[in-house]
C-alpha cells in the first residue's frame, strides 16, 4: 500500500483534492499506532501526516502551543515539561495494548480524543483543544478556533473533528491549552475491596472538596501487574492527588480520614505515584493479556462495576478508571455480545480497542446510532467530505 | 444599524392559522398572539434592536415543542428558541414572521445524583438555580455568567456561555454530559446520557455554542462539582496596564492558576467605585482581582505567594482578604461593573472579543486611541487569565448618531481582536451584533463549510434565521 506523505499543508490538500477527484478513498493516519482501534479502513493509498511535524508556537505565559499534527505526542510533552507544564488531559500511550510499534502524533491523539485518568477532574483533549487548522474531503483548508483560551466565534468545529477519526477531515496542525504541571502527586491506596464497594469510595473521594484528579480500581489481577501494587495481593483502589507539595500532604491525610470507612488507606509517594498513574493511563494491566479483545466502554460511575461483572462472567477481565465510569476490558472473541450487553444496560457506550481484522469488520465497533443522529451523522460526512473518501467506514459501515 | 430581512409576506398572511394551529397543539395560556402580550418578547440583552414576532409558544414539555416544531416544519415557518432573553448579542432577537418558543416553562430540575455527580434540568432551570439545588450537599454548578440569577441552561448551552471562573472549571462545553434536543423536523433525540465522551461525532461539542442554529435544547445533563473548602481574593492597582500585564504573566509562569483573575483598567475602577465603594485605589490605572480556593492554610500561602510577586510590580495598593466578607467586598465592586456604568451612562454596548494576553497593553492602549476618535468614553473589564476581553462602550441610544458611532467603535475592537490573534466573541456569541463582521473571522470556504452543517440540522433555514452567519452568506 503506497503511503502520500506531504511536508506542507498545502501539499496535503492538493493530495486530498486530487483524490477528491478522481474518487479514491485514502486511509488517514499520523504514524498509524492506533490502526488496531475500531472498523479496518478499505482504501488502495494511506496519507500520513507525518511530515507535518514541528511546535510552531509555544508560549507557556499564554498557556498554548500551536504544533503540526505530526508531531510525536512525546516531542509536544517534553517541550511543555521543560517549561513546568503538561497536557492536561493526560493522553495515553497505549501502543502496547493495541500491538504497535510506531510512535503516536498530537494529531493522532486529538483525532481519537483519547485522555487519561485526569481526564475525569480536567476534561478531555477536545476540552483543550483550541483551535485547528484541517483539510476536508474536497482538498479545502478548514481553520476553526484560534489561539486564544475562550472563543465562541461560530460552529465549533474543534470539538466536532476531535474524534471523528479523520472521517471529517485530515488535520494539519492543533494549537491546545497546557497548564501548569503539578509540584508533586501523591495516591492513596485501598486494597481488597471489591468493585462496588471501590466505587462507592472513588465517589466519596470525587465528591470531596480536595480535588482528586485520578480516581481508579484494579482488581487483584489487574494490581498483581503494577510493580508498585503487587504487594498487596488483592485488589487496589486508588485516589490521586496533584497539588503543590504541603497540600498533597494535607489533603490526602483528611481524604485518609475521609475515606476511613472503607479501610485503611496506604500513601504512595511522588514516584509511586507517577508510576502507577503511568500504568492506569497506558492499561498496562491488560496490556500483556492473552484476550483477543479489548473494549474501552464509558458508563456512569456507579454503573461500571456491572459492567466489569458481566465482561467478566464472559471470561473477561478489565479495570476501571474514571471513579468508575471507564471500564477496559480484555475479553475472548466470544464475549463480545456480553460486553456490549453490559454497557447497553448501562446507558453507556464503547468502543472496539483492538480486535482481528475480521471481527472488526462485523462487529459494532460503537454504540450503533439511533435513525435521526444516524441521518445527522451522515449528512454531516457529506457536509465534509461529499464523496466519502476520507477514512471510509472506520467509525460506521458506509460513513 | 444591522440590517433584518423583510419579513416573508405569504407567512405573515397566514398569522392568524397559524396561531390557530399553534392553539390546537398546545393549552390555551401557551399561546400568545396578542399585541400587547407579546410587547415583552420583543427583545433580549441587546435592546437597541426589537421587533415583535409573529407569536409566542411557551410549551412546558418536550413532547409539546416537539409537536409546536413539527407544525412549524410542516407550514414552513421560522422559529427564534428563547430563555430568559438575557443574550448580550441578539442571540433571541425575534423576527417579524417568525414564532418564538419560549423554554422557561421548562423549568424542573429532575433528577441530581451526587455519587454520581450529574444533575439533570429542563432547559428553562436557571443556572443558579442548579447551584442553589445542589449546594446544601457542597456540590456547584461551574460556569457562571454574570447574568446567573436570571439567564436558563439552555441559552447557555447554546451559548456556550463562561463566566469569572472559567479559567479554573471552563465554559458550558467543558461541564455538560448530555441533552435532549428536538430537531427542526420535530424529532426527540438523546445526546450523551450521564457517561463520558459519547462514542461518534461529538454532537454535544457541536451544538454547544450553536446558537439555536441546529436543534432546540430541551433538557440537560450537567456535571456538578464539589465545592471547594473555600475560596479568598486579593485585590491589587497597579500604576499602568503594561504593568498588570506583566504582573499577569508572572503569576501564571509561577505554576499557580488562579480561580480568578480579572482586570479593570481606569474608568472601570472609577465607576465601579462610585457605584459599589469597594474601597478600589482611585490612583491606579489597572486593577486585578485574583481569587484562590483551598483550605485555610492554602489560601494564605497562595495568597502570600501572589503578595509577593505583585510586589516586584511596585503596586500602588495591595489587599488581601482576610475573611469572606473582605472577599466579597473585592468582589462587590467587579460584579456591579455593569450597574456602574449604567449608571454614568445612558446606555452602554457590552463587547466581548478575546486577545492573546501578552497583547493587553498594546490592545488597551489602541482602544483608548479609538475612544478619543469616536469622542465615546469605554471602560474594560478582562478576564486576564483568558484573555477575554469586556470594553463597556457608553453611548445614549436616543441619538441615532451616537448609536452609530458606538456599533463603529465595537465593531472596531472586534476586529482589532482579530488582528492581534484573537476572535470575535469569548463568551457573548455572535448573534445578530457579530453577524456582519464573521468575514473578518473566518474565510469564505470557512464559512460555508459551517453554513453546510447548518443545512445538514436545518435544510430549510427554519432555526434562528438571520444569525451568526452573514445574509449573502445565508441566503446562498
Amino acid at each position: 500500500m503506497s503511503v502520500l506523505a506531504p511536508e506542507s499543508e498545502a501539499e496535503l490538500a492538493a493530495s486530498i483534492r486530487s483524490a477528491w477527484e478522481a474518487g479514491e478513498p485514502l486511509a488517514i493516519q499520523g504514524n498509524g499506532s492506533k490502526g488496531a482501534m475500531l472498523r479496518p479502513v478499505q482504501a488502495a493509498r494511506t496519507l500520513s501526516t507525518r511530515a507535518l511535524s514541528g511546535i510552531s508556537l509555544y508560549a507557556p505565559n499564554e498557556l498554548i502551543l500551536e504544533a503540526g499534527a505530526g508531531t510525536p505526542l512525546a516531542t509536544v510533552e517534553a517541550a511543555v515539561a521543560a517549561a513546568g507544564q503538561q497536557i492536561i488531559a493526560e493522553p495515553p500511550d497505549l501502543s502496547a495494548l493495541l500491538g504497535a510499534s510506531s510512535v503516536q502524533t498530537i494529531g493522532g491523539v486529538v483525532a481519537a480524543n483519547l485522555s487519561g485518568p485526569r481526564r475525569v477532574a480536567a476534561g478531555a483533549m477536545r476540552d483543550h483543544l483550541l483551535g485547528i487548522r484541517a483539510v476536508n474531503g474536497t482538498g479545502e483548508v478548514i481553520r476553526s478556533g484560534g489561539r486564544v483560551l475562550k472563543n465562541v466565534t461560530g460552529l465549533d468545529l474543534c470539538k466536532l473533528l476531535a474524534g471523528s477519526h479523520g472521517t471529517l477531515g485530515v488535520l494539519s496542525a492543533v494549537t491546545i491549552k497546557v497548564l501548569p504541571a503539578a509540584e508533586s502527586a501523591g495516591t492513596l491506596v485501598l486494597g481488597g475491596l471489591d468493585p462496588a464497594r471501590a466505587v462507592a469510595a472513588l465517589s466519596a473521594a470525587l465528591g470531596s472538596p480536595y480535588g482528586v484528579s485520578g480516581a481508579a480500581f484494579l482488581p487483584a489481577a489487574a494490581a498483581a501487574r503494577v510493580p508498585a501494587l503487587a504487594g498487596l495481593g488483592a485488589s487496589a483502589t486508588l485516589v490521586r492527588i496533584e497539588e503543590f507539595a504541603v497540600s498533597v500532604a494535607y489533603r490526602t491525610a483528611r481524604l485518609r480520614d475521609d475515606l476511613a470507612r472503607f479501610g485503611r488507606a496506604d500513601l504512595l509517594d511522588d514516584p509511586a505515584s507517577r508510576a502507577v498513574w503511568r500504568a492506569v493511563r497506558d492499561v498496562v494491566p491488560l496490556a500483556g493479556g492473552s484476550g483477543e479483545t479489548v473494549w474501552r466502554v464509558s458508563v456512569r460511575p456507579s454503573s461500571g462495576p456491572a459492567v466489569l461483572e458481566a465482561a467478566e462472567a464472559a471470561g473477561g477481565c478489565g479495570m476501571l478508571d474514571w471513579g468508575g465510569g471507564l471500564v477496559w476490558i480484555t475479553a475472548p472473541t466470544a464475549a463480545a455480545e456480553a460486553v456490549m450487553a453490559g454497557a447497553r444496560a448501562a446507558g453507556g457506550t464503547w468502543m472496539l480497542m483492538r480486535a482481528p481484522e475480521t471481527l472488526r469488520a462485523v462487529l459494532p465497533v460503537v454504540p450503533p446510532e439511533p435513525p435521526a443522529l444516524a441521518r445527522l451523522t451522515r449528512a454531516v460526512k457529506a457536509a465534509f467530505d461529499p464523496k466519502g473518501i476520507l477514512n471510509p467506514g472506520r467509525v460506521f459501515a458506509g460513513v | 444599524m444591522i440590517a433584518l430581512p423583510e419579513p416573508k409576506a405569504e407567512v405573515l398572511a397566514r398569522r392568524d392559522d397559524i396561531v390557530a394551529g399553534l392553539r390546537a397543539l398546545l393549552p390555551a395560556d401557551a399561546v400568545i398572539a396578542e399585541p400587547e402580550r407579546l410587547r415583552p418578547y420583543e427583545t433580549d440583552g441587546l435592546t437597541a434592536y426589537r421587533q415583535i414576532p409573529l407569536a409566542v409558544a411557551l410549551p412546558s414539555t418536550t413532547d409539546e415543542v416537539a409537536a409546536v416544531m413539527a407544525f412549524c416544519h410542516r407550514e414552513g415557518v421560522r422559529v427564534v428558541p428563547r430563555g430568559a432573553g438575557t443574550s448580550l448579542s441578539g442571540g433571541a432577537l425575534p423576527l417579524a414572521d417568525a414564532i418564538v418558543i419560549g423554554l422557561m416553562r421548562l423549568n424542573r430540575i429532575l433528577s441530581v445524583d451526587y455519587a454520581d455527580r450529574v444533575a439533570v434540568v429542563q432547559a428553562g432551570v436557571t443556572n443558579i438555580g442548579i447551584t442553589q439545588r445542589v449546594q446544601e450537599e457542597g456540590f456547584f454548578y461551574a460556569p457562571d455568567p454574570s447574568s446567573q440569577l436570571a439567564c436558563m441552561i439552555g441559552g447557555n448551552v447554546n451559548m456556550n456561555s463562561g463566566g469569572a471562573h472559567c479559567l479554573k472549571y471552563g465554559v458550558t462545553a467543558n461541564n455538560l454530559l448530555g441533552l435532549r434536543i428536538v430537531t427542526v423536523e420535530g424529532e426527540i433525540v438523546e445526546i450523551g446520557g450521564a457517561h463520558l465522551d459519547a462514542a461518534g461525532y461529538d454532537w454535544l461539542g457541536l451544538l454547544t455554542g450553536s446558537e439555536g442554529q441546529l436543534a432546540i435544547v430541551t433538557e440537560v445533563t450537567v456535571r456538578i462539582l464539589r465545592s471547594p473548602e473555600g475560596a479568598r481574593a486579593m485585590l491589587a492597582g497597579f500604576r499602568a496596564n503594561e504593568v498588570a500585564g506583566a504582573c499577569v504573566d508572572a503569576i501564571i509562569s509561577s505554576g499557580i492558576i488562579p480561580v480568578a483573575l480579572e482586570f479593570m483598567d481606569r474608568p472601570a475602577i472609577h465607576a465601579c467605585e462610585a457605584f459599589a465603594h469597594a474601597g478600589y485605589p482611585l490612583d491606579a490605572e489597572a486593577l486585578l482581582i485574583i481569587e484562590v480556593e483551598g483550605s485555610v492554610e492554602e489560601q494564605d500561602r497562595l495568597l502570600g505567594q501572589i503578595r509577593t510577586i505583585c510586589e516586584r510590580f511596585d503596586p500602588v495598593s495591595l489587599r488581601v482578604a482576610q475573611t469572606a466578607e473582605e472577599s466579597a467586598a473585592i468582589w462587590k465592586g467587579r460584579k456591579g461593573a455593569f450597574g456602574a456604568v449604567g449608571r454614568i451612562s445612558p446606555d452602554y454596548l457590552c463587547m466581548d472579543g478575546t486577545i492573546p494576553t501578552s497583547r493587553l497593553p498594546e490592545v488597551l492602549g489602541r482602544i483608548g486611541a479609538m475612544s478619543r476618535e469616536y469622542g465615546l468614553q469605554v471602560a474594560n473589564i478582562f478576564h486576564a487569565g483568558d484573555g477575554n476581553l469586556h470594553p463597556l462602550i457608553m453611548f445614549d441610544a436616543n441619538d441615532p448618531a451616537s448609536m452609530h458611532k458606538a456599533e463603529c467603535f465595537g465593531a472596531d475592537i472586534l476586529k482589532l481582536c482579530v488582528e492581534v490573534g484573537g476572535c470575535l466573541t469569548g463568551e457573548h456569541g455572535v448573534g445578530v451584533e457579530k453577524r456582519d463582521l464573521m468575514d473578518v473571522q473566518f474565510t469564505p470556504t470557512e464559512l460555508d463549510q459551517q453554513r453546510r452543517i447548518k443545512s445538514a440540522f436545518d435544510p430549510g433555514w427554519l432555526l434562528n434565521p438571520h444569525k451568526v452567519f452573514p445574509l449573502a452568506a445565508a441566503a446562498a
